[in-house]
């Protein structure tokens, strides 16, 4: 197995940006350390490593830092361009269609997602990101058929790009199911979506890295919004 | 609706924005003709609401008809698409910092400088946008730039061309935050000449007493003081 002691990751298990990091670690066959960082009390290597942004992922490889979740992707692809799946596509217009939904999950529902549970102050606003998240995956429903165009995943036949980006936050979508009493990704609603999620959590890479313990995730909210009430 | 798809390239884009000029400079790097289509966001076209319905925002590169939206990404589908590739550095390593990078000035750079210019002068808020804007650009000197000549090394790229068009925008932030970029980022500065000397950038960089002006006109516009 390639990699070995020359990839670590610095990630948070829940962390949607780290868990799509992992997914495409395993999908290309690497092996890695990973180091769970507490975000209360970040370490020196963390700190060291992405001293602009003090956030996860980061990849280390061979000691050198690479941060920023996408960045870190299309670096893996590219350096081990041999091994496993193609994250990203060849062609470069589809290349550029893939980068585009990539950024429009983790701007529309990457901001949904933090006011659903860490920035909203009452129920009120929780449900308005609610419905900005049920917009942005009503428009993804759409963009699934045109990235996919009829097979299994954004990436078509496998898992791609787009794919893992959304993944990544499945672990916490059915946190927020448990908290809203309904399917965020509602199958009457985005039904191809519905079955995208289903069959991505059953995916090889995805086992193990995306949460499926709610209970667990909702504790940990508790953790992580403790920490960042006392960050003021 | 046209059947026939227009050949070639062409750019939706609006002569002052940071983000269009990204796409002139890699275009022209790249020895490309394009077809300039400026755009009136007021009073958005058909064209640009077809080609970018998710955000209705320019840049938008078509390609034979196909749109690519978003700077970063069509500045490095036109470094993909027409080979060889010469804007990003070869090395992957040095792709990824000069992607990070990229994506620290996109999430930091316009939006700080936009609230410099529209918070009220001497409100708190807005002496934060100042203290915020210092800290950007010294952290692109200090991080991004060091001591090199060029964001990307030795010779320009895409880095550069990314950060470039915000250069403009220094006097307009300068006097709204009463501060002086070559004071606080001397290297920055000696980058910034040493980019306007390069003809794509000189050719496609708006004069910063246009900017003022424009950003004055949007003031009016929003009814700021």
């Amino acid at each position: 197995m390639a990699g070995g002691s020359d990839l670590k990751v610095l990630g948070v298990w829940t962390s949607p940006f780290v868990i799509r990091v992992r997914i495409v670690l395993n999908l290309k066959g690497l092996a890695y350390e990973y180091i769970e960082e507490d975000l209360g009390n970040k370490s020196e290597l963390l700190l060291g490593s992405n001293p602009v942004n003090k956030s996860v992922p980061v990849l280390l490889h061979g000691g050198r830092p690479i941060n920023e979740s996408q960045v870190i992707i299309q670096y893996i692809d590219e350096v081990w361009a041999g091994s496993g799946p193609s994250i990203l596509p060849s062609d470069p217009y589809e290349r550029a269609v893939a980068r585009f939904w990539a950024a429009y999950v983790d701007e529309k529902v990457g901001s949904a997602w933090t006011g659903m549970l860490f920035r909203c102050k009452n129920e009120e606003e929780r449900a308005a990101a609610v419905a900005r998240a049920g917009e942005a995956l009503d428009t993804l429903e759409g963009a699934l058929v045109e990235c996919g165009k009829g097979k299994p995943f954004f990436g078509g036949d496998g898992v791609g790009f787009v794919d893992v980006v959304l993944g990544g936050y499945l672990g916490w979508f059915a946190a927020i199911d448990r908290i809203i009493g309904r399917k965020l990704i509602d199958p009457a609603r985005t039904p191809l979506l519905a079955a995208w999620a289903e069959r991505f959590r059953a995916a090889d890479a995805a086992k193990g890295v995306v949460p499926d313990d709610v209970d667990k995730v909702l504790a940990f909210l508790q953790t992580l919004l403790a920490i960042g009430s006392m960050k003021k | 609706m046209a059947g026939e798809k227009k050949q070639g390239l062409q750019l939706l884009d609006f002569w002052v924005s940071p983000f269009g000029q990204r796409c002139r400079i890699a275009l022209a790097e790249k020895g490309l003709p394009y077809e300039y289509l400026e755009q009136d966001l007021g009073n958005k076209s058909e064209l640009l609401l077809r080609s970018n319905p998710i955000h209705k925002k320019i840049p938008v590169l078509l390609h034979d008809g196909r749109p690519v939206c978003e700077s970063l990404i069509i500045v490095q589908y036109i470094d993909e698409a027409f080979a060889p590739a010469s804007l990003l550095p070869s090395d992957p390593y040095a792709r990824a910092q000069a992607r990070f990078w990229a994506d620290y000035v996109d999430k930091k750079l316009y939006d700080c400088g936009t609230r410099l210019w529209k918070l009220k002068a001497g409100e708190p808020a807005q002496a934060q946008a100042r203290k915020e804007m210092i800290e950007i650009l010294k952290t692109l000197e200090e991080g991004a730039l060091g001591d090199k000549e060029f964001f990307d090394g030795d010779a320009f790229g895409f880095l550069d061309l990314v950060v470039v068009p915000f250069t403009s925008w220094f006097l307009t932030y300068e006097r709204h935050g009463e501060f002086s970029v070559e004071k606080e980022c001397p290297r920055i500065t000696a980058w910034a000449k040493r980019c306007g000397e390069r003809e794509s950038v000189a050719k496609t960089l708006s004069p910063p007493e246009k900017v003022y002006e424009f950003v004055g006109a949007m003031k009016k516009r929003f009814g700021i003081e």
